[in-house]
């Protein structure tokens, strides 16, 4: 089976160590894994901010990107929702038949890491190795955009060795929200500051998920108050094995 | 006595309106008590309802049903309500609708009139008004009477007292109600409550109320309500006027039976509420002899033509999103500066006001989706803040000082960069040298100028990584080479 990633733009530039073991992983799964270089960015970013005509833009350039693909393969929920959510009224709006039709032959290849996993691959054990406390934060585009459901929890019962923690109010957000992060500051601080309290709580070494981009807000506010945790892409213990440990761990 | 501001017109953007709010641990912790209290309370009732998506569903499609044919339904309501001896008048805006009821009440010669909790009333700011005009309007719900009483503002649509404890309430009814010996026992607080109310029950005869729902097919006005100040104001008065927003109409009296199950457990969480009080015009011998009803429509007709956002008038006002939404439960009701709070208000009020105030609201959400989860009439709030997101956008940037707004620049120039991806790739490479200097030796920023700081003034920000991925997916294809 061949697949193709899409590593969103945040991700090629902040945490290139997810698209590495998404590789790795899908590698030693036996997919064969092709790479665009030419993509850059779901456009979430400027639909989510009212710019909608640039979010269009993007999200053309990037349905086009991946015509001779048969798969696409994306670590992030949110782009996925982004995609299945907004891309046909964006499309609906602004877009030529033919640029509808193409989205529409588009949609049906895409598929989150876990729904590759569990839906395509039909695999659970992925054969890793991650001796952990680890906890599970299920951003909301995953829980309530995606349904992903209990995906996540059956891929991280089969990864050996792991000390899996359940989180209590899984359903609540962090607080992250895109540019809500920035331009709500304070009410974006406060909503951490509650989903903090829950996560600490499990006493976890590791917050792990499928979307960087709340990791990059828990994370960072881990690292500035010196807890005693660290944030991983769920992709990264999955692709964890006794050989070839997650980079993570280096 | 309050600051707070709930006219859309003249409340502060929902930023500033947030930073006194996040400094009151007090507020804060009654609002999420509360708002946990009936999360929970909805969450247990739902797992006992094994039908309850079927439900939603039914829910979703007569409201839908009605926003489609909104005006056959009212036209039908107006025969039929009249036809029962009840008097129906339109209202195309607010001030209309304070006009007609205060002529109303000066044909009852009134100076006082008792009131059933409506939040139309507070969208019209009808108290105020007829203040100044020499009507003194006593509300009767038992958290209205405790804002009332203490100059306070609604911060909930169903529970307006929600951020207000017990020992708060006491304070307020001791000193307003000149009991000294007030204890903050829930009994205590009730008892005095009902001595205060009982004697406005008895004296005055004109009363106010909102309305659930309108019932096109009988013409009957349907409330429901927990304390049973309502069924009072239905019973003892000579005159009631009801104010009530156009879109409350339903078809028909059975669509009652899915409505009532899913407004009490929605907005609650109980399987039914007290008292639901029905009344169909004028019932000789029994209950106010004149009624009127007053259809307001405010900007509601504005919102009916647009296609995307026209799904905001299914609302049934249950409150359910805010209780969810955990911006709401970290804020509040004043944060949103109008009576309509929460993910409901977020896209309700920059409407009523079209898009002209409120502006700051639809972004006042990290699009979390719980309102969508929980609504039971299905409406898409996420989907609608991003349209109206768009639309203040579209306004904004035809204003001057958004050229040089950072927020705009930075997203016209990540369009751009976006667009080219050797563009991106040596903004990249160049970022990586110009966050390298903010960066610290263990590889993280704590500090970034501008609008960066709004990050890191309160999380860190990992140093950009030596090599992007595409970069190592080409050093990688070459190695195999």
């Amino acid at each position: 089976m061949r697949a193709s990633l899409f590593i969103a733009c945040y991700n090629d530039t902040l945490f290139p160590e997810t698209g590495r073991a998404v590789t790795r992983l899908l590698e030693r799964l036996g997919v064969e894994v092709d790479f665009h270089p030419g993509q850059t960015c779901c456009g979430q970013m400027h639909a989510n901010s009212g710019f909608r005509a640039e979010a269009f833009s993007q999200a053309k350039r990037l349905v086009r990107l991946y015509e001779r693909d048969e798969t696409v393969v994306v670590p992030g929920s949110s782009c996925v929702a982004m995609m299945r959510e907004q891309y046909p009224g964006i499309f609906q709006e602004m877009g030529s038949e033919s640029q509808r039709q193409e989205l529409a032959e588009f949609l049906p290849k895409v598929y989150e890491l876990s729904e590759f996993l569990i839906d395509r691959l039909q695999v659970e054990d992925v054969g890793a190795y991650f001796p952990h406390r680890v906890t599970y934060h299920a951003s909301c585009h995953g829980l309530r955009g995606l349904y992903l459901g209990d995906r996540p929890f059956r891929l991280l019962s089969k990864v050996r060795g792991i000390d899996f923690v359940p989180l209590e109010n899984i359903d609540r957000c962090c607080g992250f929200g895109g540019t809500f992060s920035v331009k709500n500051a304070e009410i974006s601080q406060a909503m951490l500051t509650v989903k903090l309290h829950d996560i600490l709580s499990t006493k976890a070494e590791f917050c792990t998920a499928l979307d960087n981009s709340c990791l990059m807000h828990l994370g960072g506010a881990m690292h500035r108050q010196y807890a005693a945790m660290r944030t991983i892409h769920m992709a990264e213990i999955l692709a964890s094995t006794e050989d070839c440990p997650a980079e993570a761990l280096a | 006595m309050s600051t707070v501001i709930l006219d859309p017109k003249h409340a502060p953007p929902f930023r500033d309106a947030v930073l006194p709010v996040l400094r009151n641990p007090m507020l804060r912790k009654n609002v999420a008590h509360a708002t946990q209290v009936i999360q929970s309370k909805r969450a247990k009732l739902l797992a006992e309802k094994a039908d309850w998506q079927e439900l939603r569903a039914a829910a979703s499609a007569i409201r839908t049903h009605v926003i489609e044919n909104l005006g056959a339904y009212l036209e039908q309501f107006e025969e039929r309500c009249t036809a029962a001896g009840g008097v129906v008048h339109w209202a195309s805006n607010a001030d209309e609708a304070r006009a007609i009821i205060l002529d109303l009440l000066r044909q009852e010669n009134a100076t006082e009139a008792i009131k059933i909790k409506t939040m139309t009333s507070a969208e019209i700011q009808l108290n105020p008004y007829l203040e100044k005009a020499g009507v003194k309007a006593h509300e009767t719900d038992l958290a209205e009477i405790i804002l009332q009483l203490g100059k306070e503002e609604p911060s909930h649509i169903v529970v307006p007292a929600l951020h207000i404890n017990r020992s708060q309430v006491r304070e307020i009814f001791s000193r307003t109600m000149h009991l000294k010996d007030l204890s903050d026992d829930p009994k205590a607080l009730t008892a005095a409550a009902r001595h205060y109310l009982r004697e406005k029950f008895l004296r005055v005869p004109t009363a106010i109320s909102g309305a659930n729902f309108l019932i096109a097919e009988t013409g009957s006005v349907a409330i429901v309500e927990s304390e049973g100040n309502g069924r009072m104001c239905l019973t003892l008065p000579r005159t009631m006027i009801t104010i009530v927003g156009v879109e409350k109409v339903l078809p028909r009296f059975q669509d009652l039976e899915v409505m009532l199950q899913i407004l009490a457990r929605s907005a609650t969480g109980e399987r039914m509420n007290p008292y639901t009080s029905l009344w169909t015009g004028v019932t000789q011998g029994d209950g106010p002899q004149r009624f009127h009803v007053v259809l307001l429509d405010n900007e509601r007709t504005s919102i009916l033509a647009r296609p995307k956002e026209r799904q905001t008038l299914r609302c049934i006002r249950c409150a359910a999103c805010m209780n969810h939404c955990p911006v709401y439960r970290q804020t509040g009701g004043h944060a949103y500066g109008s009576c309509y709070p929460g993910p409901i208000g977020a896209i309700l009020t920059p409407q009523l006001m079209r898009m002209e105030h409120a502006q700051t609201l639809p972004f006042a959400s990290s699009l979390c989706g719980a309102c969508f989860e929980v609504c039971p009439v299905k409406i898409d709030i996420p989907a609608v803040l991003l349209d109206l997101r768009a639309d203040v956008v579209k306004i904004e940037r035809k204003q001057m000082k958004r050229a040089f707004d950072l927020m705009y620049v930075g997203l016209r120039v990540a369009n751009a960069l976006f667009s080219r991806p050797w563009i991106f790739h040596t903004t990249q490479w160049f970022g990586r040298i110009g966050l390298g200097v903010f960066t610290d030796k263990d590889g993280w920023i704590k500090w970034l100028p501008s609008i960066g700081g709004r990050w890191t003034q309160n999380r860190d920000l990992r140093g950009l990584p030596k090599q992007t991925f595409h970069e190592w997916w080409a050093e990688r294809a070459k190695g195999t080479k």
